[in-house]
């Protein structure tokens, strides 16, 4: 009897599927197309990338990556690459033994230290912004790249340890308790019991850091100039151009953009955990 | 698991395990600084990093501090709030915030929510149509905004007045998109960027349902309105409530967008880039910190409420 139900009922679910299916397709197109546009665009002439209406058919040429990178973008993208990376590997190194606190035999108070990480995430970046621009002019260290790689540390630690916390609270206590009956150090025990545990989720929040490292704009516009200037900040000279430039500045976005889309492909379900705090499993 | 709700109460074997025979509370010390001892670092850098400067934004927005004036430095009492809060631009930036926060976030909450349920079942090249949902959460913000601003809204040759061109002749309109809707062509490109990132938390959500009690239901005759009315939407609370909480977080401080798509013209400037303009190009510091402060405050009055939803969260967490 209940056999027949699920039949039918799966039944009239492919019926009305067959449109549902195709309407995911449709949305899911929708979104990409303007990233599709941007990539096509990019490949065309100056002269065809400013044709109204367009011209979908026109010649492809590399003009505009070519023109683009004239315009000497590399220490820009190499200014990014080392405030991504380390700042992640500062925030892993920072947080992992914080979340390990938190999580496997917390501290007294642990929720309040979890929410007062989580409270710092609320407060504005732009009330903040001035003291350090303050002191970051008195001491010399305006335009360098470790002030914006201790900004960004300072940015993505509080969901680096949540995210980590919640992946720890995961790792059976029982192998814990063994590693240290066994006499394992702290350090040892999460260094050879717990890390390997806990890489998949080690590696979500670091595709997380990246990401928002990668993309920061405010910090990086107000306190590099010209030598520890980011890849966004770079972007940002073509705000204002007009006309003649479509190709270079799509172009331009796709190559800065390049390392977050191919790092989010590559780790999907990883961003899906990272992004919900480790909250959603 | 409920690891870190237990309280202590079995010793268990510490790090730094006093040799047998000695006090119990000694032993009970030396666990507590062994526990201690690796939150530390990062909450000492937590809180040099992020609160001393908040800190000195606060004193400085009783200050009249102008870079172009040095001299006139001084206590200036609540001035700059008065000036601050009376000041027509500074009103409509905190109103353009709200705007476009509420908007943002109400908007790619409901669309997320919408394609999160076609996602949710299974068909052909579903992971296609999800990876090319995420692209657009995975661009650059400024390059994201650079693409709205020039290859789709520009009135000669971007893509919107071309599709019109296509679809009506050459007698199609071609209206100016930013200029005649500077805050919609705002919220529309941001709603682009984050719809994806509310879909992937409600498609996570929806995917940790307890199928059978859904089955359940459906054989005792409940009608798919009903399932999700009564069932998919309260299991979803927690899910539409992080994603609303974190998207707001984001979206309130943003800064890429409206200095990319408008430069804080055509009345779209919100807080955080009145308060960039006063600080990085007024140089009106003490004005620039009232203006911070009071951005703070009104985000206290959302994160007390955001907060209090995801400790229920968290509490079926740790109650679990």
């Amino acid at each position: 009897m209940s056999g027949q139900v699920t039949m039918v009922k799966g039944h009239s679910r492919r019926g009305g599927g067959w449109a549902l299916s195709g309407l995911a397709w449709i949305v899911g197109i929708l979104f990409v197309l303007p990233v599709l546009w941007m990539l096509l665009t990019s490949f065309h002439t100056e002269e065809d990338a400013a044709k109204n209406p367009p011209d979908l058919g026109a010649p492809l040429t590399l003009d505009g990556y070519k023109s683009f990178f004239d315009t000497g973008p590399w220490p820009s993208i190499a200014n990014s690459l080392t405030a991504s990376v380390l700042s992640t590997v500062l925030v892993i190194l920072l947080a992992f033994p914080a979340a390990y606190a938190l999580s496997i035999r917390p501290v007294k108070k642990w929720t309040d230290v979890l929410f007062f990480f989580l409270s710092t995430k609320m407060l504005p970046v732009v009330a903040g912004l001035l003291p350090i621009y303050l002191f970051a002019q008195s001491v010399g260290f305006l335009d360098n790249i470790w002030l914006l790689i201790i900004l960004y540390t300072s940015m993505n630690l509080p969901i680096a340890v949540w995210m980590l916390r919640s992946f720890l609270s995961e790792v059976p206590v029982e192998i814990l308790e063994a590693a240290s009956v066994d006499g394992a150090s702290l350090s040892r025990t999460l260094r050879s019991v717990v890390a390997p545990v806990v890489t998949p989720g080690i590696a979500s929040a670091a595709l997380i850091c990246f990401i928002f490292s990668w993309n920061e704009l405010l910090f990086a516009r107000v306190l590099t100039g010209t030598v520890a200037q980011t890849a966004p900040v770079f972007l940002t000279g073509f705000v204002t151009s007009q006309g003649l430039f479509l190709a270079k500045v799509c172009a331009a976005s796709i190559v800065v953009s390049l390392p977050v889309l191919i790092a989010g492909f590559a780790a999907q379900d990883k961003l899906v955990q990272g992004l919900s705090l480790g909250a959603v499993k | 698991m409920s690891v870190d709700a237990k309280p202590d109460t079995q010793p268990r074997p510490q790090r730094h395990a006093a040799p047998p025979g000695s006090e119990g509370t000694m032993l009970r010390k030396a666990g507590d600084w062994a526990r201690r001892g690796p939150l530390l670092p990062a909450l000492i850098f937590m809180i040099i990093v992020t609160q001393l400067p908040f800190v000195v934004t606060i004193v400085v927005s009783f200050m009249d501090w102008n870079a172009y004036y040095p001299d006139e430095r001084g206590f200036a009492g609540i001035d700059n709030f008065r000036r601050v809060l009376t000041d027509a631009n500074t009103r409509n930036a905190i109103w353009v915030t709200i705007l476009l926060t509420v908007g943002v976030v109400l908007i790619s909450l409901v669309l997320g929510l919408l394609i999160a349920l076609l996602l949710d079942r299974k068909f052909r090249g579903r992971g296609v149509v999800r990876t090319m949902m995420i692209t657009p959460f995975l661009v650059v913000p400024v390059a994201a905004a650079l693409l709205w601003k020039h290859a789709l809204y520009n009135p000669t040759y971007g893509l919107f007045n071309g599709v019109l061109k296509w679809l009506f002749g050459d007698n199609a309109p071609q209206p100016d998109w930013i200029s005649n809707q500077p805050l919609w062509s705002i919220i529309f490109a941001l709603v682009w960027q984050w719809t994806p990132f509310m879909m992937l938390i409600l498609l996570a959500g929806l995917q940790s349902r307890p199928l059978d009690v859904i089955e359940a239901a459906g054989i005792d005759g409940a009608n798919q309105w009903e399932i999700f009315r009564y069932m998919t939407l309260p299991h979803l609370r927690q899910y539409l409530e992080l994603s609303a909480l974190l998207g707001s977080i984001y979206v309130v401080q943003n800064f890429d967008a409206v200095f990319t798509i408008t430069s804080g013209g055509l009345g779209t400037a919100n807080l955080p880039y009145t308060i960039y303009q006063t600080f990085y190009t007024a140089h009106d510091y003490g004005r620039a910190s009232a203006a911070g402060v009071i951005v703070v405050i009104g985000t206290i009055l959302i994160a007390t409420f955001a907060l209090r939803s995801v400790s229920t969260l968290f509490r079926e967490e740790t109650g679990r």
